[in-house]
């Protein structure tokens, strides 16, 4: 049964994906323009033809567009001019040096935070007025005291990817069942031990959620804070090819960060899979 | 006297200021000048700058080097001072760098608009490594940024619109720190483009409530949209809107009606004609014609701890910007700076701006090949009239001594000398009157031309 339903599913989802391109294709066909006795040099300078081609760029412009980029990703035709994949690692090195860090300061102190009620209502007013800054308003001022682009943009992950984690770890390890804290104090384990043993296998399903909403967030983040830096990255392919107006390209770039975007998550869920357990 | 005459012509004269005799002033003979053809190989101008040099220290008095080589000819005269003087060895120093280069590896940057010509086409033209340098030039995404990371020592030298160095050195929207113009970018090659829409609204005193697209506020084009508004009588303060957006972001936004018009750098005001958002209302010529729009600057600080690096980056970015100069050169340069590496753009809008025979989107074909220039010498007073610009719309609030900054910020005096060094046709002074919308701005009297504007802050 859950089987035949998978496969109609998908024989929907490949409809549906046809029906979108074929109407797409049909928005975007060339037209036939009257250039009446318009000057042929003029015509070519403001870019008119008698056969025009549509604005939006077709279903084979994105074809070739991610044809052109796909195979050849690592190429390095100077400093402003680098293959997609290069492009890609560097977003990707940067959402995760800034996602590290965010987790070696929001795992401890979401743990604080979880054990201590002293704490939680000290640093609540704090996280209540942080939590909800945008990312990107973060930037001008990284931008002005770090006095690095690069390393502001890290700080900008850093910064975005803090609350989910913290939040949740609190939460998780605040939840930790009060029979399991008791079974430890009576075996008189030390504070490490119950940290580590008891605590942390407890939180961590919740705490692998908090990092799957912050690496969700942190790859949102990263494209726009590249489009405002430039120089490396995604964020900055998608600005320069804004340049030149090439949309294909642009939407070429869209769909690659969908794309690696679904990976990133898919492999938090994973995690995540690994680490919970089920009760029986 | 050119430093490219040949010294051992007897018919010239050696000494500076118009005594060549040829022409009834200096103004004509500089024109005689630039009208003649430079020459091509650098080299040679050199040789010739280090003979000049030889011959006029030899005979101070230069009816005595005529009569010398009347009576004993050229090339006597030629072998006689060689074997006394080891010509051929100063000839090998003056070309060689005046010593080593503090910091070879360079970061120079750059926004993707034709301003930036010289300093990117130095790149893919080998300028840079001719100097001895290794020069990354450096995509910038925006205005901001490039004013931020010079500050901060991560450019060591950009790309800057030339007021930005003003606002640097006075802390005016920006972290105060002392920087120089170099070297002016290009002269002209900006427009004012409108929307489709106001075809048949061609008169800018119509244009209340319009808003309009800058790309920065402390820019050549803030400054002459001002200006332009204000000369129609409307004020841009309170009539219109002005919004601070990225070039590139010009053209779309113009498209979707956000913006009624902007005045931006190219290749975005042919651009908007290309993509059919736009039509090209007025060139930024027909404003000022060569008025300065982008400038190469650096640190005060950079200067001084590099000079040496510092002269030869200014003699790679002035040797292009001569050449940009040159119509002949222009269908190499657009090769050079079309890909995706510089200013990604289609090379048929490149060719029409850098030409100047263009669409203006109203369905002429313009002929104009001053549209888009490039002349490296810093007038000091360009940077007068910036600051009176400045002061007019409040962006500098205190009384200031504008010809003392000018002098300091737009480095007129050290450039001469550089491009003297150069072999290449100097100025014989700091300052010009220039004219700018029919009026004649005297640099001299620049609190009176101040006062002389009905609209204003001050």
């Amino acid at each position: 049964m859950s089987q035949s339903m998978t496969f109609r599913a998908s024989i929907v989802s490949i409809l549906i994906l046809l029906v979108f391109l074929g109407a797409w294709w049909g928005a975007t066909l060339p037209t036939q323009v009257d250039l009446g006795d318009m000057d042929p040099e003029y015509a070519k300078m403001m870019g008119l033809d008698t056969v025009q081609e549509s604005d939006i760029p077709t279903p084979g412009d994105i074809g070739s567009a991610i044809w052109t980029h796909l195979s050849d990703p690592f190429y390095v035709a100077g400093s402003n001019d680098m293959g997609i994949g290069i492009q890609l690692a560097y977003s990707l090195w940067r959402v995760l040096a800034g996602f590290a860090l965010a987790a070696l300061v929001a795992v401890p102190l979401g743990f604080l935070i979880g054990m201590s009620p002293l704490m939680r209502k000290a640093l609540d007013p704090y996280i209540q007025v942080m939590k909800p800054i945008s990312p990107l308003a973060w930037m001008p001022l990284a931008l002005y005291i770090i006095q690095d682009a690069s390393i502001s943009s890290i700080f900008v992950i850093f910064i975005c990817s803090i609350w989910p984690m913290l939040v949740n770890t609190a939460y998780g390890v605040a939840a930790v069942r009060d029979d399991w804290l008791a079974v430890a104090k009576t075996l008189e384990v030390g504070p490490l031990r119950k940290a580590f043993k008891v605590i942390l296998p407890a939180a961590a399903p919740t705490i692998l959620t908090g990092m799957r909403i912050s690496m969700g967030i942190a790859w949102l983040v990263i494209v726009a804070a590249e489009m405002l830096v430039g120089g490396t990255g995604i964020g900055y392919f998608i600005w320069n090819e804004w340049n030149n107006l090439d949309l294909a390209n642009v939407i070429f770039a869209i769909l690659l960060i969908g794309v690696v975007g679904m990976i990133l998550d898919l492999i938090f869920g994973l995690l995540g899979k690994v680490v919970s357990y089920k009760e029986v | 006297m050119s430093a490219f005459d040949n010294p051992f012509d007897p018919n010239k004269s050696l000494h500076r200021g118009c005594t060549c005799g040829k022409h009834a002033s200096q103004a004509d003979h500089n024109a005689a000048l630039a009208a003649s053809p430079n020459p091509t190989d650098e080299e040679a101008a050199l040789n010739r700058a280090v003979e000049s040099s030889v011959m006029r220290s030899l005979f101070p008095e230069d009816r005595t080097r005529r009569n010398f080589l009347k009576a004993v000819g050229v090339s006597t005269a030629m072998a006689a001072v060689s074997t006394f003087f080891p010509m051929a060895a100063a000839k090998a120093v003056a070309a060689d760098p005046v010593g080593p280069l503090e910091k070879k590896k360079l970061k120079v940057g750059f926004i993707p608009i034709t301003c930036a010509t010289p300093i990117i086409m130095a790149h893919p033209m080998g300028f840079y490594e001719r100097e001895g340098l290794d020069v990354e030039v450096v995509k910038t995404a925006g205005w901001a940024l490039i004013r931020d990371n010079v500050a901060n020592g991560q450019l060591d030298a950009s790309h800057m619109l030339s007021p930005m160095p003003i606002s640097a050195s006075l802390g005016i929207g920006a972290r105060q720190q002392d920087t120089y113009v170099a070297t002016i970018q290009n002269i002209n090659g900006q427009a004012i483009t409108m929307h489709n829409k106001h075809k048949e609204n061609r008169d800018p005193s119509n244009w209340k409530g319009m808003t309009f697209g800058i790309p920065y506020d402390h820019s050549m084009h803030n400054l002459l949209l001002r200006y332009y508004l204000a000369e129609h009588g409307v004020d841009p303060d309170k009539d219109v809107k002005l919004k601070v957006i990225a070039p590139p972001e010009m053209v779309a936004n113009l498209k979707a009606g956000n913006i009624d018009g902007f005045l931006g750098p190219e290749p975005f005001n042919q651009r908007a004609v290309y993509e059919g958002a736009g039509f090209i209302h007025v060139l930024s010529k027909d404003l000022w014609d060569g008025h300065p729009c982008c400038a190469f600057g650096a640190t005060k600080s950079f200067v001084e701890e590099n000079p040496n690096t510092f002269s030869a980056l200014f003699r790679a970015i002035a040797s292009a910007t001569v050449y940009a100069h040159k119509k002949e050169n222009r269908p190499e340069i657009i090769d050079a700076i079309a890909p995706a590496n510089y200013l990604n753009q289609p090379k048929i809008v490149l060719d029409q701006v850098m030409t100047g025979r263009y669409a203006d989107g109203l369905g002429n074909i313009i002929e104009e090949p001053e549209r888009a220039d490039f002349d490296p010498f810093p007038w000091e007073s360009m940077g007068v009239w910036i600051l009176t610009q400045m002061k007019r719309w409040g962006y500098i609030k205190e009384d200031i001594d504008y010809a003392d900054i000018a002098e300091d910020i737009f480095r007129a005096t050290d450039a001469r000398k550089r491009l003297a060094e150069m072999g290449l046709p100097v100025p014989e002074v700091n300052s010009k009157k220039h004219t700018i919308m029919g009026k004649v701005f005297d640099p001299t009297t620049p609190q009176a031309y101040l006062e002389s504007f009905e609209i204003g802050r001050s």
